[in-house]
């Protein structure tokens, strides 16, 4: 449980989908992950040269289709997608050619826990007895960085950013940044540095709801939203 | 030659039998062979061992489930993480009803390819430091690392493409690729539903990507909708 049992509003899922879009660069290859990581999508315009790679198969895909359900162009969390021009598509083997071998830039992955080393559990939650891995391993391994997007705690207050993750971990030593609700997180060799808080939240506050004790940036601030 | 058309997938099926493993290609709704998957279900072998990369997310599979037809899963995708709804293989799976043999899908997708190209495995970090790694093989290759996968190989292969010859040759659609190309080689049987049907020579040779080679059935069907409700 949190420490803490003071109230705090962090960010909406879209506006963390929002933060987590800031990272992306002009010619970055970029996954996104099922659930809140697919949002970011939608905060990356046309022209803003990022391509959008989906493991079942499309490489260049832009924001997710209300309607024209074609049931063959579908990102990897099933969602109706449109093509950016110059988007191609491959089979299941190259898609994971360009992610084990380092060609995808970024990765965004959702989060069940993470721990001061960075090691990612995301795929197997052991009060439901089971879950599923899908490419959540093959990115963790070989997306050159690997960005965490997921609330700070569980709705029930349970710490999620740990010593030592409890769940089955998905890689160990493989996240570089966490974006959650109350703040931006980066992983170093010295643990773990709070960068930025929610607009709103405080270092103590996130820092209660954390289970490893933060380093504060010197140049530690309100997100830019 | 041997006539690889037949007139439906039903009888296209006509030797699958109890205890076959049964590679299925598609991802969820992309590339889905939904229509030999329904004629699998109405022929009603049992202990089946079925691979594919995803069960119970809105695709047709599910329904071997439902008819019990199942005795092993190896996917990727199989028990929801979150959620009220539970797929028939998922409630099956929490009765302790059927086996499932969860696969990193970048791994799932190599152990096939290296089982179709007659390979030993693969080599891969993917899974190195979690419980993937249990009870296998870590090789060290030039100072890393690596975690030995065997070669997956099925009696069958149930596959979807968009367009095929009466040789075999297929040309995909879209995200329609997937696992298809790949588990097109790595079956004793492979068979492939296609939505349009050719003579030898109307396919543009430049487009084909699963050669004739690969393909012992071919027959056309109109597609079945699928669609995701993970």
């Amino acid at each position: 449980m949190a420490e803490s049992n003071e109230a705090v509003i962090g960010l909406t899922r879209e506006l963390i989908a929002l933060r987590v879009a800031r990272e992306l660069s002009p010619g970055d290859a970029v996954n996104l992950g099922i659930g809140l990581p697919t949002l970011v999508a939608n905060f990356i315009d046309d022209e803003a040269g990022v391509l959008f790679q989906a493991e079942n198969g499309i490489l260049g895909y832009g924001g997710i289709l209300e309607s024209d359900f074609d049931q063959d162009q579908i990102n990897a969390s099933g969602q109706p997608v449109d093509l950016r021009p110059g988007a191609s598509f491959f089979d299941s083997a190259t898609s994971f050619a360009m992610i084990r071998g380092g060609h995808v830039d970024v990765a965004v992955l959702g989060g069940l826990q993470v721990s001061q080393q960075g090691d990612l559990a995301n795929w197997f939650v052991p009060q439901r007895g089971g879950g599923s891995v899908g490419g959540a391993m093959d990115l963790a391994v070989g997306a050159k960085r690997l960005i965490i997007a997921m609330a700070h705690t569980t709705r029930e207050g349970d710490l999620r950013i740990l010593p030592e993750c409890s769940y089955p971990l998905t890689a160990p030593r493989c996240v570089d940044l966490i974006v959650t609700d109350l703040a931006v997180i980066t992983v170093e060799e010295s643990g773990l540095v709070l960068r930025e808080v929610a607009p709103g939240v405080t270092a103590e506050q996130v820092q209660a709801r954390t289970g490893v004790e933060l380093s504060l940036a010197p140049d530690l601030h309100e997100m830019d939203l | 030659m041997v006539a690889k058309v037949y007139p439906t997938p039903d009888a296209a099926l006509f030797d699958l039998e109890d205890g076959a493993s049964v590679m299925v290609g598609g991802f969820v709704s992309g590339g889905s062979p939904s229509n030999l998957i329904l004629a699998l279900q109405r022929r009603g072998a049992r202990q089946l061992t079925a691979i594919a990369n995803n069960i119970g997310l809105g695709d047709k599979l599910d329904v071997l489930a439902e008819s019990r037809q199942l005795a092993k899963v190896i996917a990727t995708f199989a028990i929801r993480a979150s959620g009220e709804r539970q797929s028939h293989f998922e409630q099956q799976y929490h009765r302790g009803e059927v086996e499932l043999e969860l696969v990193p899908q970048g791994t799932l997708a190599e152990r096939i390819r290296s089982g179709g190209a007659g390979l030993g495995g693969v080599l891969t970090r993917t899974g190195l430091g979690t419980s993937m790694a249990d009870g296998k093989e870590t090789l060290e290759i030039d100072g890393e690392p690596y975690l030995l996968e065997k070669p997956l190989r099925a009696d069958f292969a149930l596959i979807k493409a968009y367009r095929g010859d009466s040789l075999g040759n297929l040309v995909y659609r879209r995200a329609g690729r997937n696992f298809n190309p790949i588990m097109a080689t790595a079956a004793d049987v492979v068979i492939a539903e296609v939505e349009e049907l050719v003579e030898p020579g109307e396919l543009d040779p430049e487009s084909v990507e699963t050669a004739a080679i690969f393909i012992d059935r071919i027959v056309q069907c109109e597609p079945v909708e699928v669609r995701w409700d993970g």
